[in-house]
């Protein structure tokens, strides 16, 4: 089976563009494995946040999934195209990468 | 409003008189107390504060000698723990986790934890290797992320501690041998971050994500082990790292810890069958040397029969043993697991109906920075805690008692650490951080190798050559292989970006990652002999003269092995 993900890239203050990754999946496989994949085979520095992988314990593969809000570790990969972008009520950083932390969890504290 | 770039700016500079490494049990244990001995507290970690690592994926059980269920006395505890380490025990810290971890449990219950109850008092699980049921655990699966919550809770009303994510600490900073503070990168801005302390706690969880298949998280790669080779200290018994025997293989299953199914056997006894729907366990409960002739096999055991199984091309089709509760009515299953079986369901697995697929996984470390019973380290002003620390749990552990571990070691060393800044001042200079910023500075683009290909290569390269069975000439290529990766990725960091840069973060794990590989490695080939997690299938069986802790150091890059008796005798508490 094949995924194709659509993916919004570009750090904070430049034009956003898509880039679009087509990945070989098996059945159950979830958008963090199908991004983990690209980072290995394609391009190294694709932006996104995760820690836990398998236990959706962290809460921080938070991204917008085809328009919705959603952990890209429990959402699965599906044939055809998936649509990817950060946060859209959080700061952007980088890709899908948007500032997440409680303002007080932060280096900088002015916000 | 592009961010400012390592080459260009002046490092972000911060103060506090203790700074904790890891916001996992450990971290935040260590912070909360040395707060409370006065002391102001920076809280980093590398991920969001409370999130990063093993704590709040845990699903399972906490042991200590509550004396809720039975009668229990942590002497009990301790003796258990000392048979399971199989001789190689520190003894004083293993004495420290059992006195300590009441006190421990019974705070974290005043802190609303939410300890699952049964007739007025704290329900406790018998698991195997403990003598009487010992283990306390929040319901449903739910010990680690409520442990998290509460600690994160407790941090949020504690005064003078600073808690910052997304801080790579990169190495402590140091000035004549002594812990000064320590550079991290900020990922968000790709800044330098130098923070002054008086006192340094390392307390960055485990190493498991050096294995192909691991229960890890992205930040377990192990850190704080290279972070504390590099500052001068010692680490011990790095040869042991435990599997476990039937951590989730197929069908991927999301949303869930990977080693969920040890509960599920306990209570409703899950049968493990080959690819001929055959159940082998007796087979090697009886048949093989390392057996001790009972039915039920331990983890070491189930490790080995699994692997055999595999190896005699008995495999399940993704390479591991079927696990089947197909003998289990639902109802049953439902009644003992309850809102989880919806989650499976989500999966697409029905347990009352088909097999999952199960394999060994690298779970948990027993090795690590070596610490007396005041958590410090050989270097003053460096202290470490929880499964970064190696001893208490010697050759293997029980299960439940490394979040025993994280909240006991954790609270001793914050309040070293606070005591420690309370007689010194600083020993800050710009210069001890400077080897660090000349690092980040001198990170180039490059494009190959491919920072995150070269960790999977790694990962094989630990599971075929270093993993639960090692032989002479497997660990001999493994160390040569981990020299090769490090000629391939260099001593310069590979870079991309400027903010949140995966190559750079891929490359600086790469940096600790193949440095730990090695102090795995090394030691394992030295040891001629099987004990507890370390297996030699050319090596059979416990050998006396064997009954030693290694320790590993480093000195101008070069790694160094001796040998040292364990220690014995319980320190006072
Ligand atoms: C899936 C799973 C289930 C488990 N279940 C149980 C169980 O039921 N019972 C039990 O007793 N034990 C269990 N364990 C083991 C136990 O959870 C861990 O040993 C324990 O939680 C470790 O706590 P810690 O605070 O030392 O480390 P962690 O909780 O791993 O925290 C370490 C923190 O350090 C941060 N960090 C790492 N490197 C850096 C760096 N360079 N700079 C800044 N920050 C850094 C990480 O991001 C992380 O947040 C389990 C482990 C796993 C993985
Ligand atoms: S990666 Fe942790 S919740 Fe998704």
């Amino acid at each position: 089976m094949k995924a194709t993900l659509s993916i919004q890239r570009g750090a904070l203050g430049e034009a956003p563009h898509q880039d679009m990754f087509d990945i070989p999946f098996e059945h159950g496989q979830s958008i963090l494995d199908g991004l983990r994949a690209i980072r290995r085979s394609m391009d190294p520095s694709l932006a996104f946040r995760f820690s836990c992988i398998n236990a959706n314990a962290c809460k921080e593969c938070m991204m917008l999934i085809d328009g919705k809000v959603d952990y890209a570790c429990t959402v699965r990969l599906k044939e055809g195209m998936t649509t990817l972008a950060p946060l859209p009520k959080k700061a952007l950083i980088r890709d899908l990468v948007t500032e997440i932390a409680p303002p007080d969890e932060r280096l900088m504290l002015r916000s | 409003m592009t961010s400012p770039s390592p080459n260009t700016s002046v490092p972000t500079h911060l103060e506090a008189d203790v700074l904790v490494i890891g916001a996992g049990g450990a971290g935040m244990y260590a912070a909360l107390e040395a707060a409370k001995g006065g002391a102001s507290v920076v809280l980093a970690d590398r991920s969001l504060i409370g999130r990063g690592g093993a704590t709040v994926m845990a699903q399972m059980t906490v042991a200590a000698a509550l004396g809720e269920q039975t009668p229990d006395h942590w002497e009990h505890h301790f003796a258990d723990t000392l048979a399971a380490g199989r001789g190689l025990c520190d003894e004083r810290l293993a004495a420290l986790l059992c006195e300590d971890g009441p006190q421990r449990l019974r705070e974290m219950d005043a802190w609303k934890v939410g300890w699952a109850r049964e007739d007025g008092h704290i329900k406790q699980a018998q698991a195997p290797g403990h003598d009487r049921p010992r283990c306390a655990y929040v319901d449903f699966l739910s010990t680690g992320p409520a442990v998290s919550k509460t600690l994160r809770t407790q941090l949020n009303n504690a005064s003078g501690i600073r808690r910052i994510g997304d801080l790579t600490i990169v190495d402590i900073a140091l000035r004549d041998g002594e812990a000064c503070g320590a550079t991290g990168l900020h990922l968000p801005t790709g800044q330098a971050v130098t923070l002054a302390a008086k006192a340094v706690v390392i307390a960055t969880g485990g190493l498991t994500g050096l294995y192909r298949r691991n229960s890890a998280s992205s930040n377990m790669g192990g850190d704080g082990y290279a972070l504390a080779l590099r500052a001068g200290a010692e680490l011990i018994d790095m040869e042991f790292v435990q599997f476990f025997p039937i951590g989730h293989l197929a069908p991927r299953l999301v949303g869930m810890d990977p080693i969920m199914w040890d509960p599920f056997r306990y209570k409703l006894g899950g049968k493990l069958l080959n690819s001929e729907m055959r159940e082998f366990e007796t087979d090697y409960a009886t048949k093989d040397a390392r057996s001790d002739g009972t039915y039920r096999l331990t983890r070491d055991l189930a490790t080995y029969a699994i692997t055999k199984e595999v190896e005699a091309g008995r495999g399940s089709p993704a390479g591991g043993a079927y696990l089947s509760f197909q003998h289990v009515p639902e109802a049953e299953i439902r009644k003992a697991f309850g809102p989880v079986v919806d989650r499976l369901a989500e999966n697409g697995i029905d347990l009352a109906q088909r097999p999952v697929e199960v394999a060994p996984i690298a779970h948990y470390h027993m090795g690590g920075i070596r610490v007396d019973e005041m958590m410090a380290t050989g270097v003053p002003g460096l202290f470490a805690c929880g499964e970064a620390v190696g001893g208490a749990n010697g050759a293997n552990r029980l299960s439940g008692n490394a979040i025993t571990e994280a909240f006991v070691f954790g609270a001793r060393a914050g309040r070293s650490a606070a005591e420690r800044a309370k007689q010194n001042a600083s020993m800050w200079s710009a210069d001890a951080a400077k080897p660090v910023i000349d690092l980040l500075r001198s990170a180039s683009k490059r494009d190959a190798p491919n920072p995150a290909a070269v960790i999977v290569k790694l990962q094989a390269v630990m599971a075929d050559d270093v993993g639960p069975f090692r032989a002479d000439t497997k660990l001999r290529s493994a160390i040569s292989a981990i020299a090769q990766l490090k000629a391939d990725i260099g001593d310069t960091p590979f870079a991309s970006a400027e903010s949140f840069d995966p190559v750079l973060a891929d490359w600086l794990d790469l940096r600790n990652m193949l440095a730990v590989a090695q102090s795995i490695a090394v030691p394992a080939l030295a040891r001629t002999e099987s004990r507890g997690a370390h297996q030699r299938d050319d090596h059979l069986g416990l050998n006396d003269a064997w009954s030693v802790n290694q320790i590993v150091s480093m000195s101008d890059g070069d790694m160094t092995l001796r040998k040292v008796m364990p220690t014995t005798g319980k320190a006072a508490a």
